[in-house]
């Protein structure tokens, strides 16, 4: 029995080695390149949102740091593209950190209003400072590639993608059956009885909180290198919000949700363009509709309906 | 420098007055029921927006206005009955989420109803400025406050003096409590979303003669509204007006004398400095926890 | 030297004094109870000595270094544990990771080691299954080793607390109302868990409002009454005090 979330890991990496042979074209392709780089960004949020019970809702504001360091760096300063990616993370969570800190002295979920708040400087400062990020209209992204050899085509996307996730799932199971990880879900489970035990829960937040930062700015750079091109919308408000929904649905505290979440959300734009001008009408319906009647999310609700643990 | 210092605060004052109004939307809301309305900013679109439509089909200003008022109070009412009261005791993060789908729906409607255009509402009476002491004062700044002095005022009646807002406090004072005494908390949170809209759109409507008001202002006007209610301590009524206030003061000064393109940005620094240096807000409460 | 000193402790909020000037001793190896009417002040000076409250006034020295106003994380360093008379069980987890979360300052916390799975980590880990295992049996809760908390039983709840302070070895453990909401055989079964806790070497310090129980486990009884001490001494002396009894009938002059 205690070996079964690990089954798991193993239908995943099965589905990602098969994935490429059954995919009709490159567009399915681009999609499924892009649901895996958003399911990493969504394990790294679901850690601090679904298992330390802390709400970042200025998380697109880190993809934006990634993103763009993966575009500026090596355009302005000629610096070499995974070294760009190293200090645009590393930024990130120094930033992360230099923010949380203050906040995470503090009892209730002040987190919220500040990543809140910190998304939207930052998203406005992409506009803002044309000279470096080309402004509201972006900047082109120079390739990604180590000695001579340059990343491209969707094919070697892919693999690059599908190995970073199957390690971000490994790692991500890992880490929630560790002292760490229960330390993390015994501060969401109740704070003082965290404390009483000896977990000194502002470093623990701090800590996950940076380190989805982190995960956050680097899938930034990945995408960022993967497109080709960055515009500021990807460290917008609502890129902020698309990616908690993706945790929320999925479910919050449960691996393989977060998964479905970023599968089902990433899809969902092309699904719904089929509604010419009521996507958005659509999008939020949806949103309420299933914090309505699954407020638990698709796969604990699920899990729990049909007897299993997830 | 006086002249431009004055024109600075004209404007920083008008709408920190709708910033204001906005904040006592999140604050009634989060008394009742501790969820944050990331909805708020949308009453205050559909304030701006249905007060142009009903006006340009005909109705007189006042009776559009009446209507652009009722209407959002309608929609806040039906997301609680519809979205909130099912849902109760859920995540923090559950609750954001659902008020943040009905923005989207809102939104979406108002997108497809009104079009992406811009549109602007004539001004109550007339547009000829006011000269003080060289700088410019918009007869419709005068309105704007007035009315929003007017609109607290009410409502601070309102609490002190009527059951329903005396069982409002309780209820925000204690909700265990309030419903032992036999309070109905559900009405209460009932009241309070018709309540907030209805101020919410009320901003909305008061601010669309000075700026123009489009389907998508709603996401801004709402933040720095929830940015004024965090200054002012979330879930203080005083706090919530001086905060809004507050917010415009400072987002027109910094504008004026910092950075114009940096504006929009200003009200979000300030949030990071409340949260670190003053959480509590100027009027939050101090909370012992109970264990 | 006592293991746990305290003098003239003082707590208010706002203007009530939830706990005032309170001093008294526990020796090292004793059941040591705190008792009084509802509103005493016991639970606040449990929260005032583990640390979640920080005192107005007065000293707590622990092995004769002072430890007032310490965090409870530091304090748990220091071998303090508790439980709560309103229930503090993390819903979200298991009954076996519960007690595991006790174990926290025993195991290597390094988050790296732990995403990386290091060998060592899942040794450790192993071992501290069957530990926490162990532990849930001691306390008589082994019907409830493969449960997840949010289904089990209020008075199971109760133990799972005390089986989660045992995890971490402590020194000095506080239960806050052990027995409140457990029926007759249960409050028997918890009676006799305090009696080998405190037989194990553990100084027990216990708040309890079942007076047969106190009496029948405790070296020694403090009485408080509106944050104040009103008596201290052996369960016959307190028995006896003239205060203590009006406290209790409610003859106050």
């Amino acid at each position: 029995m205690r070996t079964s979330p690990y089954i798991g890991l193993h239908i995943v990496i099965a589905i990602l080695a098969l994935l490429p042979f059954v995919l009709p074209n490159s567009f399915y392709l681009d999609l499924a390149i892009r649901m895996a780089i958003n399911a990493v960004i969504v394990l790294g949020l679901n850690l601090l949102i679904g298992f330390a019970g802390q709400i970042s809702l200025g998380h697109a504001g880190f993809l934006g740091i990634g993103a763009y360091a993966s575009a500026v760096l090596p355009t302005h300063f000629n610096l070499h593209p995974l070294l760009a990616m190293g200090v645009g993370a590393a930024l990130a969570g120094l930033l992360a950190a230099l923010v949380a800190r203050p906040i995470f002295r503090l009892k209730g979920n002040y987190l919220a209003m500040a990543t809140l708040g910190l998304g939207i400087i930052l998203n406005i400062a992409l506009r803002n400072e044309a000279a470096w990020t080309g402004g509201p209209d972006g900047m082109p992204v120079p390739a990604l590639g180590l000695a001579g050899f340059e990343l491209s085509g969707d094919r070697q996307w892919y693999w690059v993608v599908a190995a970073l996730l199957a390690v971000s799932v490994w790692a991500s199971l890992n880490l929630i059956d560790s002292p760490f990880g229960r330390a993390l879900r015994a501060l969401h489970g109740s704070e003082v009885a965290a404390r009483v035990v000896g977990v000194d829960v502002a470093r623990y937040k701090l800590a996950i909180f940076v380190m989805s930062a982190v995960f956050a700015s680097l899938m930034g750079s990945v995408t960022a290198h993967y497109i080709g091109f960055v515009t500021p919308g990807v460290a917008d408000f609502f890129h902020s919000i698309e990616l908690v929904t993706m945790v929320v649905i999925g479910g919050m505290a449960s691996v393989y949700g977060s998964l479905i979440g970023a599968v089902l959300l990433t899809a969902l734009p092309q699904a719904l363009a089929t509604f010419e001008g009521w996507e958005t009408v659509v999008f939020g319906a949806i949103l309420m509709l299933s914090m309505i009647f699954l407020p638990r999310g698709l796969v604990p609700t699920l899990a729990a309906r049909f007897g299993r643990g997830a | 420098m006086l002249a431009q210092f004055l024109q600075f605060l004209f404007s920083g004052i008008t709408v920190g007055a709708t910033y204001a109004l906005a904040a006592l939307g999140f604050t009634l809301i989060y008394n009742a029921s501790n969820v944050i309305n990331f909805a708020q900013g949308e009453f205050i679109m559909l304030g701006g927006m249905l007060a142009v439509f009903f006006a340009q089909s005909g109705l007189p200003l006042p009776a559009a206005m009446l209507l652009a008022i009722l209407v959002p109070a309608g929609v806040g009412v039906l997301i609680e009955k519809l979205a909130i009261e099912p849902v109760k005791g859920a995540e923090t993060v559950s609750l954001i989420i659902i008020t943040i789908g009905a923005s989207l729906v809102i939104r979406g409607l108002a997108a497809v109803g009104f079009g992406k255009g811009t549109f602007s509402l004539p001004a109550f009476s007339g547009e000829t400025p006011i000269d003080v002491l060289g700088a410019t004062l918009m007869p419709q700044s005068l309105w704007v406050l007035g009315v929003t002095a007017a609109a607290v005022g009410a409502l601070w009646y309102f609490f002190n003096y009527s059951l329903a807002g005396k069982a409002m406090l309780a209820t925000a004072c204690n909700r265990m409590a309030a419903q032992l005494v036999g309070i109905d908390t559900n009405g209460v949170l009932f009241l309070s979303f018709a309540l907030s809209a209805g101020m919410g759109a009320l901003g909305g409507i008061l601010i669309a003669p000075l700026t123009l008001t489009a389907y998508d202002v709603g996401v801004m006007l709402g933040l720095k509204g929830f940015v004024a209610a965090v200054l002012g301590g979330l879930g203080n009524g005083l706090g919530a007006v001086v905060g809004g206030l507050l917010v415009g003061l400072i987002e027109a000064l910094g504008a004026g004398y910092i950075s114009s393109a940096y504006k929009d940005a200003i009200p979000f620094v300030l949030i990071l400095l409340i949260l670190f240096f003053m959480p509590r807000g100027l009027f939050g409460a101090r909370l012992t926890e109970r264990v | 030297m006592p293991l746990l000193e305290v003098s003239a402790l003082s707590i208010h909020f706002g203007g009530v004094k939830a706990v005032q000037d309170v001093s008294f001793n526990i020796d090292a190896g004793v059941v040591y109870a705190v008792i009084g009417p509802n509103g005493a002040g016991k639970t606040t000076l449990f929260n005032l000595i583990t640390g979640v409250y920080r005192p107005t006034h007065g000293d707590i020295r622990l092995d004769g270094e002072t430890i007032a106003g310490r965090s409870p994380e530091a304090l748990a360093r220091r071998g303090v544990a508790r439980t709560f008379q309103n229930l503090q069980v993390c819903m979200n987890m298991s009954a076996l990771e519960n007690v595991m979360v006790g174990a926290h300052l025993r195991l290597d916390r390094n988050l790296l080691k732990a995403a990386l799975r290091f060998p060592a980590l899942t040794r450790r880990d192993a071992e501290l299954r069957e530990e926490a295992a162990e532990l849930m049996r001691f306390v008589g809760l082994i019907d409830y080793l493969s449960a997840r908390a949010d289904a089990m039983p209020y008075g199971a709840l109760k133990r799972l607390e005390i089986a989660r302070a045992l995890a971490m070895r402590p020194r000095l453990l506080f239960l806050d109302e052990p027995a409140a909401g457990l029926n007759p055989s249960e409050t028997l079964e918890v009676d006799a868990l305090v009696r080998r806790i405190a037989d194990s070497g553990v100084t027990v310090v216990l708040v309890e409002h079942d007076m047969k129980m106190v009496m029948n486990l405790s070296d020694r009884i403090l009485v408080l009454d509106y944050g104040r001490k009103l008596a201290e001494g052996s369960a016959a002396e307190v028995r006896r005090n003239p205060d203590v009894i009006a406290a209790y009938l409610g003859a106050h002059a």
